[in-house]
Parts: structure tokens; C-alpha cells; sequence
């Protein structure tokens, strides 16, 4: 098994440094370039009260975009796993597009509905509101990027278990809310635990589409992405780098939740 | 239609009209606006914005760039699913859990990061020691990077699920572990390694964030698509803009159809 | 889920206090510190009668112009050229002379196009004809999208025109062959000439330039000018749409009329852009070099032609981009 433990350690070597290359690397880079003008310009560029403001920008947009998705996405995945259709594949196809869709088309689209020139622009402006270049009109956007996650993490729970256990409830006289809270909830929580943190994820760091209808504005729909870039543009690479790393710590907290959820799981199976 | 019985009239009702309310709302009527918008040009205006020369290097560009991506990402994507399902080691933790950073991080970053490492001062490109930021090169790299858990997410699970006995009885019937690995393994793992190539290629197509901070946006040289698109929408084209984010968008659909074509593929086998 | 949803269209209009007026001021992309400045000194100088806040926006100046179109809410606009307003103001958006409506045709300050290159000058520029030569990296931002990169253009086409007219065009394509990466704004080529250190040369906004100077900690850098440039004007505007929709016209004009008064004539000269006031220009003399500039009106009959001929789709530029 001489010729085993070679390929096994040949292989293991390329993986570690194709990942060592495209993943450790970069961010390493980051981090030293974070903290190369030391630790006192690392604080203020944290703790500017424009970047604070993202950050808040971000959360709001969290706060509203996620439940929203978290909703649907359950309903939505309960249609397609218990009910028979025909459309079902178009449907599939439907909710992975936002997915495959380029950012900028996704930003595009909103400008396209929302803004002055579009089908709803006038009628929002008359009624007073503001939608595009506003908190509002980032929600859409993150809204239309994320929303297939958490469908694509609850339906293959809910495919691979049967609906025997529903239907056993329901002979024995529970109704449908019932059925879903005692039944359904329990068993697809895994899934739906791991589709909000991979949404809440995307929601902070989302560019592209973001990019195109907020604006702009310093201090009130600059969310942290673009504050980032802001940075950037001004000269001031290195607080870029830092606040970067608030991200970067996001990104971080994410992956540790996922493991620990997959530690949670296994036991809770065994 | 078949539905459960075991949810109440009202309760179906409700989920079939929320979803379809849902969709028509955040999908289908803002992805149609595209359809609109371009429809405004005649149809040689439309050729002429979508397809001229310009257009087409850009297609290209991306195009390439993102099936060479997806092309290192399957190869390395394989190996790594199959060193994190097969194999145990110091530190398999870290290298499993590392490989979702790139959805993690906003593209943004990702583009700051490679961009600064890349560029004649960073590491790498002094360690390279030629240009790379600002090349075709440089994009193929970030697309890498972004589109990097794809192929391996999609693989491990089912490799995980596999079951060894299939390898052990082509073992037992005289193969050597080469050709079990290529006449036994690859098939099974075939869809799901199609299925992560496609969904990569898919995402480098349409990425922008970080892309724009490496591409030198050379008109027929390193113009990515969806700049084209930005480029557009800020001189206020916007008809121009929706045409050639039409042909972006027909193209994703097509893959994703042909994604859901392998998926119900599988299922029957 | 309705509820929930209109709820937060409702909260943002809790973002502002009653009591405060709040204006836009859209701008284009290498104004960032200048109005960081010049807003400190205005809405210090407003506070003891009313407490005002002035939000920027900053970005390539056709790209705003075009935000501003797809209903961006500015109250008053700063941007790096006159098509640029003029784009809006045919959109009705702002009134049709608005030109007319400040001092000076609207042009509280003005600047020029010059070069920015390293340390010694290895490659040895000195005018734009240097430009042209083989084995020179020309930094400059994309005349599609960034006001800047289109003064830059001008200035370069009206060089070479004065030249000779017959050659005028296939110097500019030779120099825009030069050029290795075309970046969307002015504020990106500069960081690409700066942090990437990519180029050989920087055209780029005078302010730019001694503003590269002042801040580059690490490189040393060298303002070249060349034996004749344009006269940049970027102009100011109200954009009376909007100030009628929030009730701001007063403030808004008084933001801009600000712009003339001796402090902000001052502010504008210490960011390197050469004031209109003639007092604060002799006072800060010293910063630019004296040099011979050409306006538009002179050199290209007059911003239409300039559009038409230009700028828009499949003309000249796209030409000379091929």
C-alpha cells in the first residue's frame, strides 16, 4: 500500500496549496494590509461614524430582507416538495435565478422598476416615498439576490424525509399549523438555521447589485461593501483593508456557526 | 394537482398564493422589465448594442474567463472533495471550513484583496515577477477564488453518500484502484461534478464586484460584460443597458435549464 | 407581511429630524475632500439660525448625472462638465438657463489637465506629443464615463489640433494606444497611477495632482506642464425638481451662493482647485504654474458640437477607442 499513502499525501499537498493559494493567501494579505499603518488607524477607520452607519445600513437590511426569505422560503419549499405539479421544474429554475444572475443585472432590473423612468417610479414619488437610491431599494435588491438560499438549503430536507409522519398527525386529528410547527419545524431546522446564516452572510457583503441602486450616498445608504470602496477611492487604502476585516470577522463568525451547527446536528442524531 | 391532505384548504390556498405573489413580485416583474426595456430598440438597434464588436469581446472575455475558472475549479475541486471525504489529517477542519470564505466575503473585498496581491507591488506580483492585475489573466484568478466552493460543495456530499462497496466489488472482480477510480467512481460522481462546473462557469459570467477591481477594462481587450451593461446604465442607456443584459440573462437561463435537466437526469437514475 | 413591508418604507422617513434640513449634494468623483471641507465650514457658519446637514454623493459625473435621472434626490449638483448638467437640465430637472443663475456661468472654480509623473522623470515627459511615443504607459480614466477622463480627452485633441489639424486624430488614437487600462473614474486612474503603480504618466486634474503630492507617503511624484492645457470648468446647478419636491430651494441656493464667499474660495485653493476670487488666487498663486489654457468654446465651437460630434455614440471617441 506503498503507492496508496504516496498518492494520498500527493494529493493532499495539491489541495493544500490550491487552497493555500486562493484562499489562505489572500487572506492573510488582507489582514497584514489592515493593520499595516498600525493599530490606531485600524480603530478609527472601525469606529468612524460613517462605517458605523454602514454597518447599521447593513444590519437594517438584514433585518428586514432576512425574515422576509426565511418565510418564504419555507412556504416555498413545502409547495414544491409536498404538492404534485406540472411546473414544478419551471418554478426550480425560477428561484435559482437571482443565484446565476449577474449582480449588476440585478441592481439593473431595480433601477429598471423603481427608478424615475420606470413602470413604478412616478407613482412612488407621488405618494412621497423613496424607494431606489434609498434603504428601501437596497432591501429589494438583497431581497431578489438572497432569496433562493434558503429554499435550496430547506428543500432537500423536507424531499428526503417522506410526509408519513405529517399524515400520521393528521389521522390522529392535528391541523395544519400543527402538523407544521410539531412536525415539519423540527425536522427541517438544520437546514433552515444553515440558509439564514448563509443569507445573513451574503446580505452584509453583497456589491454589485447594492452598488447600483443606493446612491452613493456618505453616511445614509453607503452600506459596508460600499463604504469600503469609498475608502478605497480616497486614498485611504489601508482603512479600506480595516474595515474589510469587519467582514472578513462576519465571514469568519459564519463558517464557526455552520460547524457548530454540524457538530449540534450530529449529536442530535446519534 | 396532488396536495397533502393533511393541510386545511385554506392553508394550500395560502401557499400556493403566496409563493406565486412572492415570485411575481421580487422575480418575474423585475426580470421582465429587462425584456421591456430592450424591446424599446428595433431589432438592428438591438443587434447593433448587443452584438457589435465590442460587445462580442466583452462576451467573449467573460466567457472564456469563467470556463477556464470553472475548468481549475473542477480539477482541484475534485481533489479537494475527494482528500476531505477519503482521507484524515491535521487541520482537515480548517481546509473544510475555509472553503466557503469566498461566498462569505462580499466581492467587493475579494476584489481589493486579489487586486492589491496581484499588482506589481503585492506579493505575488513580485514573487511572479510579470504583470498580472490588469490581465485576462488577473480575472481568471478572482473567478477562481469567487466560484471556488461550487464544484467541491457539490461533489462531497455525494461522495460522502457513496457507497464504498461499489469500489470494493470492482476491486474484488480484478481492477486496480486507477481504473476503479475511473470506470466506477467518476460516472457516479459525474453529475454532481457537471452540476458544480456549471453552477461555477454560471457565476463567473455574471460577477462584477470583484472583477472591476482587476480587469483593465480595455475596450476588445479586458472588458468584462457586465461593465458593459454599468457603462450603459450610467450614460443613461438605459434600452442599451437591458439588451445587453438580455443576453447575459438568456445565457444564464440556459445553463440553469441544462442544470435542471442533469438534476432530473440523476434522479432517475 | 403587507404591514411589515410598508413599515419600513415609512422608517426612513424617521431618518430626519424635524427641525433640520437636510441637503444632497451630488458631485463628481474627485470633489470627496473638498466638500467634506467646505460642508464643515457651511453648516457651521448656518448653525445659529438653522441646524443644516449636507450628504455627498460622489461618483464619475456622467454616472450621477445619470443617478440623478433614474431619481436620485439632489438638491444641488457639482459636476466635472457642463454637458453633464446639461443632460439633466434637458430632462427638465433643472431649469433650462440655469447657466445663467450663479456667478461666473455657474463655475464657482475651475482647474486644468496636467501630468503626473515619477519621481525624476525617468521617461522624460514633458508634453503631451511625449504621449505619444512608443514604450510610454498612459494612465487616464474613460471619457465614456468620468467627466475628467473627457476633459483630459479634450485637452489632449485640442493640443494636437492646434498642432496640425490634419494629424490631430491619429494622435489622440496613438495616445489613447497608450493607454492600458481605462478606469471608470478619475479617482480610480489616480489610484491605479498611485497605489498600483501602473503608468508611466497620469493625466489628470490639476487638483488631483497636487493632492497626490500632498498625500503620497511612500513615492515622490512630479506635477508636469504641459505647454498648453484646457480650461476645466466644472459648474454647479440647483436641481429645481427636487428642491420644489422637498421645499429646499431657499437653502439650496444659499449652499451654492456660499461657494463664492471668500472662506470657501479659500477652502477651494487649499485642495489645489484654482479659486474665480482674484484675491485668493494671488494669494495661493504660488501652488499652480502659469499656464496657457484653451476653452472649449474656443478650440470646438461650442459644447453641442462637442456632444455631437464627440462624445455620443459611434463618433469620434468610439473612433479613436477601436
Amino acid at each position: 500500500m506503498k503507492s496508496s499513502k504516496l498518492v494520498k499525501f500527493f494529493l493532499i499537498g495539491i489541495m493544500i496549496l490550491f487552497l493555500g493559494i486562493f484562499v489562505v493567501l489572500p487572506m492573510i494579505s488582507l489582514l497584514v494590509n489592515a493593520f499595516k499603518e498600525g493599530l490606531k488607524v485600524y480603530f478609527n477607520a472601525i469606529v468612524h461614524p460613517e462605517t458605523l452607519h454602514a454597518l447599521q445600513l447593513n444590519l437594517i437590511v438584514a433585518v428586514f430582507s432576512i425574515p422576509l426569505n426565511l418565510f418564504f422560503g419555507v412556504v416555498c419549499a413545502i409547495l414544491i416538495s409536498r404538492f404534485e405539479f406540472r411546473a414544478k421544474n419551471i418554478l426550480l429554475t425560477l428561484i435559482d435565478l437571482p443565484f446565476s444572475v449577474s449582480a449588476v443585472i440585478s441592481g439593473l432590473i431595480f433601477i429598471l422598476v423603481f427608478g424615475l423612468d420606470g413602470w413604478l417610479g412616478k407613482w412612488i414619488e407621488e405618494k412621497g416615498f423613496q424607494v431606489i437610491f434609498a434603504t428601501p431599494g437596497i432591501v429589494l435588491a438583497t431581497i431578489f439576490v438572497t432569496f433562493p438560499f434558503i429554499v435550496r438549503e430547506v428543500l432537500p430536507v423536507l424531499e428526503a424525509s417522506g410526509d408519513e409522519e405529517e399524515q400520521a398527525a393528521f389521522t390522529l386529528g392535528a391541523n395544519s399549523l400543527q402538523i407544521f410547527y410539531y412536525i415539519t419545524l423540527p425536522k427541517i431546522k438544520w437546514g433552515l438555521l444553515y440558509g439564514v446564516i448563509l443569507s445573513t452572510a451574503r446580505v452584509m457583503g453583497e456589491y454589485g447589485a447594492v452598488s447600483l441602486v443606493s446612491g452613493h450616498i456618505s453616511g445614509l445608504t453607503d452600506t459596508l461593501p460600499l463604504r469600503i470602496d469609498k475608502l478605497y477611492n480616497e486614498y485611504q487604502v489601508t482603512s479600506a483593508f480595516a474595515v474589510s476585516t469587519i467582514l472578513v470577522g462576519f465571514a469568519f463568525v459564519t463558517l464557526m456557526l455552520k460547524l457548530f451547527i454540524e457538530q449540534l446536528k450530529r449529536k442530535s442524531h446519534s | 394537482m396532488n396536495s397533502p391532505i393533511y393541510y386545511s384548504k385554506k392553508i394550500k390556498f395560502f401557499i400556493i398564493f403566496y409563493t406565486i405573489v412572492y415570485l411575481v413580485i421580487i422575480v418575474i416583474i423585475p426580470l421582465s422589465s429587462i425584456f421591456f426595456k430592450s424591446s424599446e430598440l428595433n431589432l438592428e438597434k438591438f443587434f447593433s448594442i448587443a452584438f457589435n464588436l465590442r460587445s462580442l469581446y466583452a462576451y467573449k472575455l467573460s466567457f472564456l474567463s469563467s470556463l477556464f475558472s470553472a475548468f481549475i475549479n473542477s480539477i482541484f475541486g475534485l481533489i479537494t472533495a475527494w482528500v476531505l471525504v477519503r482521507y484524515d489529517f491535521l487541520g482537515k477542519k480548517f481546509f473544510d471550513t475555509i472553503i466557503d470564505f469566498p461566498i462569505a466575503l462580499p466581492t467587493a473585498v475579494a476584489g481589493l484583496t486579489f487586486g492589491n496581491l496581484y499588482s506589481k507591488e503585492g506579493e505575488m506580483g513580485k514573487l511572479l515577477g510579470f504583470q498580472i492585475s490588469y490581465t485576462p489573466i488577473a480575472v481568471v484568478i478572482v473567478l477562481t477564488f469567487v466560484s471556488l466552493p461550487f464544484v467541491v460543495r457539490s461533489i462531497q456530499p455525494v461522495l460522502e453518500d457513496m457507497d464504498l462497496e461499489l469500489e470494493q466489488a470492482a476491486a474484488s472482480l480484478g481492477a486496480n484502484p486507477i481504473q476503479t477510480f475511473f470506470y466506477v467512481t467518476l460516472p457516479y460522481l459525474f453529475p454532481a461534478w457537471l452540476t458544480g462546473f456549471i453552477l461555477s462557469f454560471a457565476r463567473g459570467i455574471g460577477e462584477y464586484g470583484s472583477v472591476i477591481f482587476v480587469s483593465g477594462n480595455i475596450p476588445y481587450f479586458t472588458e468584462i460584460s457586465p461593465l458593459l451593461v454599468v457603462m450603459r446604465l450610467e450614460q443613461f442607456d438605459y434600452a442599451g443597458a437591458s439588451a445587453i443584459a438580455l443576453v447575459l440573462l438568456t445565457f444564464s437561463f440556459c445553463l440553469l435549464v441544462l442544470l435542471n435537466i442533469l438534476e432530473n437526469w440523476t434522479k432517475i437514475k | 407581511m403587507r404591514l411589515f413591508f410598508s413599515s419600513f418604507l415609512l422608517l426612513i422617513g424617521c431618518f430626519h429630524k424635524e427641525d433640520e434640513i437636510v441637503l444632497l449634494n451630488v458631485s463628481y468623483d474627485p470633489t470627496r475632500e473638498l466638500y467634506s471641507q467646505i460642508n464643515q465650514s457651511y453648516q457651521k457658519f448656518r448653525s445659529s439660525q438653522k441646524k443644516v446637514r449636507i450628504l455627498q454623493s460622489h461618483g464619475g459625473s456622467s454616472k450621477q448625472a445619470g443617478y440623478i435621472l433614474a431619481g436620485l434626490r439632489a438638491d444641488v449638483v457639482s459636476l466635472a462638465m457642463q454637458t453633464d448638467i446639461d443632460k439633466i437640465a434637458q430632462k427638465g430637472f433643472i431649469e433650462k438657463n440655469w447657466r445663467e443663475k450663479k456667478p461666473n456661468q455657474s463655475t464657482p472654480f475651475y482647474s486644468t489637465v496636467v501630468f503626473l509623473v515619477r519621481e525624476t522623470n525617468p521617461k522624460k515627459i514633458f508634453d503631451w506629443k511625449d504621449l505619444t511615443q512608443p514604450n510610454i504607459q498612459v494612465i487616464t480614466p474613460s471619457p465614456k464615463t468620468s467627466g475628467g477622463g473627457k476633459w483630459n480627452f479634450l485637452a489632449a485633441y485640442g493640443y494636437f489640433l492646434n498642432q496640425d489639424s490634419r494629424t490631430a486624430i491619429q494622435q489622440v488614437k496613438k495616445l489613447y494606444e497608450n493607454v492600458p487600462i481605462l478606469d471608470t473614474s478619475s479617482r480610480s486612474s489616480a489610484s491605479t497611477f498611485i497605489q498600483r503603480k501602473i503608468g508611466d504618466v497620469l493625466i489628470i486634474w490639476e487638483n488631483e495632482a497636487l493632492l497626490a503630492l500632498k498625500e503620497s507617503k511612500d513615492q515622490k511624484f512630479e506635477i508636469i506642464y504641459p505647454s498648453m492645457s484646457i480650461y476645466a470648468q466644472p459648474m454647479i446647478a440647483v436641481v429645481n425638481r427636487t428642491v420644489k419636491l422637498k421645499n429646499t430651494e431657499e437653502e439650496a441656493n444659499m449652499y451654492l451662493d456660499y461657494l463664492y464667499t471668500k472662506e470657501a474660495q479659500e477652502i477651494i485653493a487649499q485642495n489645489g482647485y484654482r479659486p474665480i476670487d482674484k484675491e485668493i488666487y494671488e494669494k495661493y498663486k504660488n501652488i499652480y504654474k502659469e499656464i496657457n489654457l484653451f476653452k472649449v468654446e474656443e478650440v470646438f465651437k461650442s459644447w453641442e458640437e462637442v456632444n455631437k460630434k464627440i462624445f455620443s455614440d459611434g463618433n469620434l471617441l468610439d473612433e479613436v477607442l477601436k
